[in-house]
């Protein structure tokens, strides 16, 4: 059990994201480097266990509770943290710095958070920090930002509800495993989907992300998706429908990865794509698919981090996103080619980098569990990941055709960030004991045997081949592919263009039929006071008694009730 | 001006010949190690070669035909 006086992790973000608010220049730039350093330090000396923080309305909140899993999700929002606010470091826009430190603390605020009270508050602190990342990117995201809050509230209910009913039904607040057998956790599990990216409703990520700016889409990639994951691995390990879910958002994203053209959305729907991995990897639920999943998430959140920081720097230094714009990047921007590329493997889980010590856990647990249908589909799906993100990305904005264009790598911070994140995913892949050694659940898994490297790079190499040879069919045009935010864009407003002049119409009838009837009859109440009964004259001893029978009526009622 | 070295059409015909080369040794590499099969199928000689391969494929065919359907353009919602 740890002290009444343990510090949450996440303070040290949120306390300074409040001095980011305030601060300018050299401290500024430094707050923004040292308060996730201190995160990460609170996170490894929090010892294991929770203790009772209080009680909120007659339920015991525990606002720190430390496990293996809490402080292997807690290290890697840390470090991302750090990296993404390294990268951001000339980012002048302070709201967008601060918001993105507010984020980073509140995911860390659900990553340690032992009960779903303090789970639903910090969740609704991501979404309102993000929504203002999305909006500090000016007015061109203004509108995509309150599509994406709004989808999140809706996400929030849905949880809120959920967890009313789930502690009505338990008596207590707690957050522990749980199966989806009642209607309580079947909503907290769609909360939890939604910010994972979950179909129908994932079109919210590629719609809002890419609208943030260069520094703003590093950090987001990061923390909604995975604290999704997070919160599904502490709550619904093992929940069959997952692997169904996270196949389905494994295809979905490298489908409309293969018809997109801006680079950050193709990069938006990898997420959606990888994400799909680690709940599929859930949802086997074994130890190793658990472990799979935890890792995969670590290792993911560096090389998409660092593949964003690669398109981040392209938008930084030439003010484009598009892949019809961009190509032949490589000549000048040595640097963020290479880093780009290294993302690209990682993504593709190539041997010797990160993606491979994690990812393979995740098919080999289908394969151990005897599960035919999802081993194929997933090992499918990562030859996709190659073809859509390992190959496209980098080929398309950094090779392809020459676009002119001759800008320099970015700024020294901006390498720095990507430097140090390609080397902890090569890091990482060349000595994967450095993972394995603090992997929440106990498995064994050894990823460098012959057979697992000579198939992966049949996989991916021939994936490769099919890239090229169908590289006609992948050319770029100026199309956007349309989601089930279809429905919600033009759908629905196109259903209301129609529905209101119609209830319109028909109001004005009814009303224009009720005030004829209404004003003939005022109107003849209305003459009767020039012509008729009210305009007779009466003599003062009658008008005397109505008014003393008035009188006489008002004090009956007034006594009587 | 001559384009950069990796632009030249001689170097990408000498990229295409390594990279088929490659793509021969992984296959010719099976023979050396020894594989588990876990399904039967995945057991059959270079099967990640030929499924990854006919995966992506699928794929790319399967996005082409549902781009004919969904696919608008770009400034589709800025009307």
């Amino acid at each position: 059990m740890i002290g009444e006086l343990a510090v949450p992790p996440g303070a040290a973000l949120i306390l300074g994201a409040i001095g980011l608010a305030f601060a300018q220049g050299r401290l500024r730039q430094a707050l923004m480097l040292a308060a996730p350093l201190s995160a990460l330090w609170l996170v490894w000396i929090a010892p294991d266990g929770a203790a009772p923080s209080g009680r909120f309305m007659g339920y015991a909140l525990t606002v720190v509770k430390v496990d293996a899993l809490a402080r292997w999700f807690g290290t890697v929002f840390a470090l991302m943290a750090f990296a993404g606010g390294l990268f951001a470091l000339k980012q002048r826009n302070r709201l967008e710095t601060a918001a993105a430190q507010l984020y980073a603390g509140a995911a860390l605020g659900v990553v340690f958070a032992g009960d779903l009270i303090t789970v639903f508050v910090c969740w609704e602190v991501m979404a309102l920090a993000s929504t203002l990342i999305v909006w500090s990117a000016g007015a061109a995201a203004r509108a995509a930002g309150l599509r994406y809050l709004l989808i999140h509230l809706l996400g929030g209910m849905l949880l809120m509800i959920g967890i009313a009913g789930e502690i009505k039904a338990t008596g207590s607040a707690s957050f522990v495993s749980m199966q989806p057998d009642s209607a309580a956790r079947w909503l907290i599990l769609a909360g939890f989907l939604l910010n994972a990216g979950a179909p129908p409703l994932s079109a919210w990520l590629p719609d809002a992300y890419p609208r943030s700016s260069f520094s703003g889409m590093v950090v987001l990639s990061a923390f909604t998706t995975k604290t999704a994951v997070f919160v599904l691995l502490r709550g619904f390990p093992g929940a069959e429908i997952l692997i169904w879910i996270g196949l389905f958002m494994v295809f979905y994203g490298i489908v409309y990865a293969i018809l997109e053209n801006d680079m950050r959305r193709i990069l938006a729907y990898s997420i959606v794509n990888q994400v799909g991995f680690m709940v599929a990897g859930i949802g086997i639920g074994t130890e190793l698919a658990l472990n799979g999943a935890a890792s995969h998430a670590f290792a993911h959140i560096i090389y998409k981090a660092l593949l964003l920081m690669s398109a981040g720097s392209v938008l930084y230094m030439t003010g484009k996103s598009k892949c019809t714009d961009l190509g032949g990047l490589f000549q000048t921007m040595p640097l963020t080619t290479i880093c780009g590329i290294i993302g690209a493997l990682s993504i593709s889980a190539f041997p010797l980098t990160s993606g491979f010590v994690t990812k393979s856990m995740i098919s080999e647990a289908a394969g151990e569990r005897g599960l035919a249908l999802v081993w194929f589909l997933l090992t499918a799906g990562s030859a996709g990941v190659f073809l859509h993100a390992g190959i496209k990305f980098p080929w398309f904005v950094f090779f392809q055709k020459d676009s002119g264009l001759r800008p320099p790598d970015p700024p020294l911070n901006m390498k720095a960030a990507m430097v140090l994140f390609a080397g902890l995913c090569l890091l990482l892949g060349i000595a994967p004991g450095l993972i394995y050694a603090y992997l929440p659940f106990s498995s064994r898994f050894v990823p460098y045997t012959g057979d697992h490297v000579v198939s992966q790079l049949q996989l991916l190499l021939f994936s490769g081949l099919a890239f090229f040879l169908m590289l006609g069919w992948l050319k770029r045009t100026l199309t956007i592919t349309l989601d089930t935010d279809w429905f919600y864009r033009r759908f629905g407003p196109a259903l209301l263009g129609i529905a209101v002049p119609l209830i319109a119409a028909t109001w004005r009838r009814i009303a224009g039929a009720v005030s004829t009837v209404i004003g003939s009859g005022l109107l003849r109440l209305g003459l009767s006071f020039r012509t008729g009964y009210f305009a007779r004259e009466r003599a003062s001893g009658t008008m005397a008694l109505i008014a003393i029978c008035g009188v006489g009526l008002y004090l009956f009622v007034h006594l009587a009730f | 001006m001559k384009p950069h070295w990796l632009r030249r059409p001689e170097t990408i015909r000498k990229l295409w010949i390594v990279f088929v080369a490659v793509l021969a040794g992984t296959v010719a590499a099976e023979i050396a190690i020894k594989r588990h099969a876990i399904f039967g199928v995945d057991g059959i000689f270079g099967f990640n070669a030929w499924y990854g391969f006919a995966a992506c494929v699928a794929m790319v065919i399967f996005a082409k035909l549902l781009g004919y359907v969904l696919k608008r353009s770009d400034t589709y919602y800025d009307r």
